[in-house]
């Protein structure tokens, strides 16, 4: 039953929730925040790719740039006005600025732009389809997992190699000792934001390349699946987050392929009965360890 | 001009006034203890000095500048250095990684390089477990881990809080051979220690704290005579009617 194109599939799918999983675990490490304003910045992402596109006919190459960068903007500026002011303050105030800032930007999209979908174009070769050893698959596929490769070697080095990375790792176990040693608080916190918005941005292209549109609310659903991966991955640290992305992504292709028809539109709901189990007997997730929870303050 | 003046310093947990307004000081080249029984409030003092937790009231002032209120990062590049409570080492970095950061306001090549090379004289054992994680190591071993990476910013002040806490008495020998030798190098060390009668061993001056006061200062000499230390170390009430309010 494991075919190559399953295989491709679930990696494909087991990547772009792994990018997903993986931005909104950097700042939950060290901020101790699930942040719900992350979808958002995928959504924003998506207008820029629109924008770009649209309004400015900017090549596709620099609609792509433009999208990744308009959520690295919009997650960074979020932590300057929004998070920054409450950090010490309680947990709660962290979690309902996090609720304000998404409801905030959504509506401000709605306004701005219009509550109607927008189409967004991804340049053909996404979705023409190769052949590998008897294997068809959209070539957006093989980019995604070969994007995600890259992306995840680069984070990695990023966080083992440079004095950047050590701060971060220190601050998600020891976030006032790292202040200690001289590392300014804001700059791994602002850091972990910009991460954050690169990963959501580089999603968002292969999210909205999906469904090829995009409205306000885009940023629901894959805001509840990387946080339905990180849940069964683990909360604690990057690689849980990662792990957890392509377990969501391999169960979900297994579900797509075991249900009968008539029951494949409750998927999701199969899935959320998969993470209430993790709750129940496993709630630290598939790999434990990691961050603490010492709180910022 | 004191290196370090605290004057008046209060300081609180929400609505538990743990400082009720202590004042100290520390000159340049002194090695001096801090002492007290457990909850008298040398940590918090500790916190305050590093920006860890702000005062209520008082002011700190460091090399003629009021530090009073800034950011722990602002103090420690002011040339302030913390050996945590408990030492605190990040366990998931690895000892390299931790001295990589205890350096991070200091930052030089070559300075590093031989920072290192001194550190390994000083704990050959760092050395030998440089790639490993920093909670792999015994207890002991972070402590001395922690001091180094207290040592690798170069600090004018070293602030310890009970180095010797839940060490074997030969890693307590060791600990305060160890600060007896950075004080001979030069170092300035306010010391935090429950072990009272060790403290005073190899400090010149001791604040004694007591309930968020200083009940005492002077002299290592002094603080022996006139304090009956066992009483305030073993005697819980009695500490009260030994007289340590002097
Ligand atoms: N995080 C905190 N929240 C509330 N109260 C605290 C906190 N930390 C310390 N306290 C209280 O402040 C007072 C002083 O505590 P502090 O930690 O400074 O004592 P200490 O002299 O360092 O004691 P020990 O020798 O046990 O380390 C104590 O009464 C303690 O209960
Ligand atoms: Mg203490």
């Amino acid at each position: 039953m494991i075919d190559l194109e399953f295989l491709i599939n679930t990696l494909s799918l087991g990547s772009l929730y792994a990018l997903l999983a993986l931005g909104l675990v950097l700042v939950y490490g060290i901020l101790k925040l699930v942040n719900f304003a992350y979808g958002e910045y995928i959504m924003i992402g998506g207008y820029g790719l629109y924008f770009s596109a649209t309004v400015l006919h900017l090549p596709w190459w620099a609609t792509m740039l433009f999208a990744v960068l308009a959520a690295v903007v919009t997650s960074y500026l979020t932590e300057l006005a929004a998070f920054r002011p409450v950090r010490n303050k309680s947990a709660n105030a962290l979690i309902v600025t996090s609720f304000a800032v998404s409801i905030f930007l959504q509506n401000a999209v709605l306004i701005l732009v219009s509550p109607r979908a927008r189409a967004v174009q991804l340049p053909a070769v996404f979705s023409r389809t190769v052949s590998i050893a008897g294997a068809t698959t959209p070539v957006r596929n093989l980019i995604i997992i070969g994007t995600t490769v890259v992306v995840l070697v680069a984070l990695s080095v990023l966080m083992k190699r440079t004095v950047l990375g050590m701060a971060m790792r220190a601050a998600a176990e020891k976030f006032t000792t790292t202040r200690l040693m001289g590392v300014p608080a804001n700059l791994v916190i602002s850091a972990a934001f910009i991460i954050s918005g690169l990963l959501a941005g580089i999603a968002s292209i292969f999210w909205i390349g999906r469904s090829a549109s995009v409205d306000p609310v885009t940023g629901s659903a894959p805001l509840l699946i990387a946080f339905i991966a990180t849940v069964m991955g683990g909360m604690h640290s990057p690689t849980g987050a990662v792990v957890g992305g392509f377990v969501y992504g391999l169960l979900f292709n297994i579900l797509s392929i075991t249900l009968p028809a008539g029951m494949i539109s409750y998927r999701d709901a199969f899935m959320f009965v998969i993470v209430v189990l993790f709750l129940l007997f496993r709630p630290e997730g598939i790999i434990k360890g990691g961050y603490t929870e010492e709180r910022v303050g | 001009m004191p290196m370090l003046t605290v004057e008046n310093l209060m300081a609180s947990y929400g609505v538990v006034r743990a400082l009720h307004g202590i004042s100290l000081e520390v000159n340049e080249g002194e090695l001096v203890a801090l002492l007290g029984v457990n909850g008298a409030g040398k940590s918090t003092t500790l916190k305050s000095i590093t920006g860890v937790l702000r005062p209520v009231k008082g002011t700190i002032t460091f090399l003629g500048k009021e530090i009073t209120n800034r950011t722990p990062e602002f103090i420690v590049k002011q040339g302030i250095s913390l050996v945590p409570e408990g030492r605190d080492i990040f366990g998931q970095l690895t000892v390299e990684e931790n001295l990589r950061l205890g350096a991070f306001v200091s930052y030089e090549r070559d300075r590093y390089k031989a920072d290192l090379k001194e550190i390994f004289e000083l704990f050959p054992i760092l050395e030998e477990r440089f790639t490993q994680a920093g909670g792999l190591l015994s207890g002991g071993e972070q402590q001395m881990l922690a001091i180094a990476r207290a040592m690798m910013a170069h600090p004018k002040l070293l602030m310890l809080d009970e180095p010797s806490l839940g060490l074997s008495p030969t890693m307590t020998d060791q600990i305060f051979v160890l600060i007896k030798r950075l004080r001979e190098m030069g170092s300035t060390i306010l010391l935090v220690e429950q072990n009272a009668e060790r403290a005073l061993e190899i400090v010149e001056r001791a604040y004694l704290l007591g309930n968020g006061e200083v009940e005492f200062a002077g002299t290592a000499e002094d603080l022996k005579h006139k304090v009956d230390i066992a009483s305030v170390y073993f005697g819980g009430d009695d500490a009260q009617k030994a007289g340590v309010t002097l």
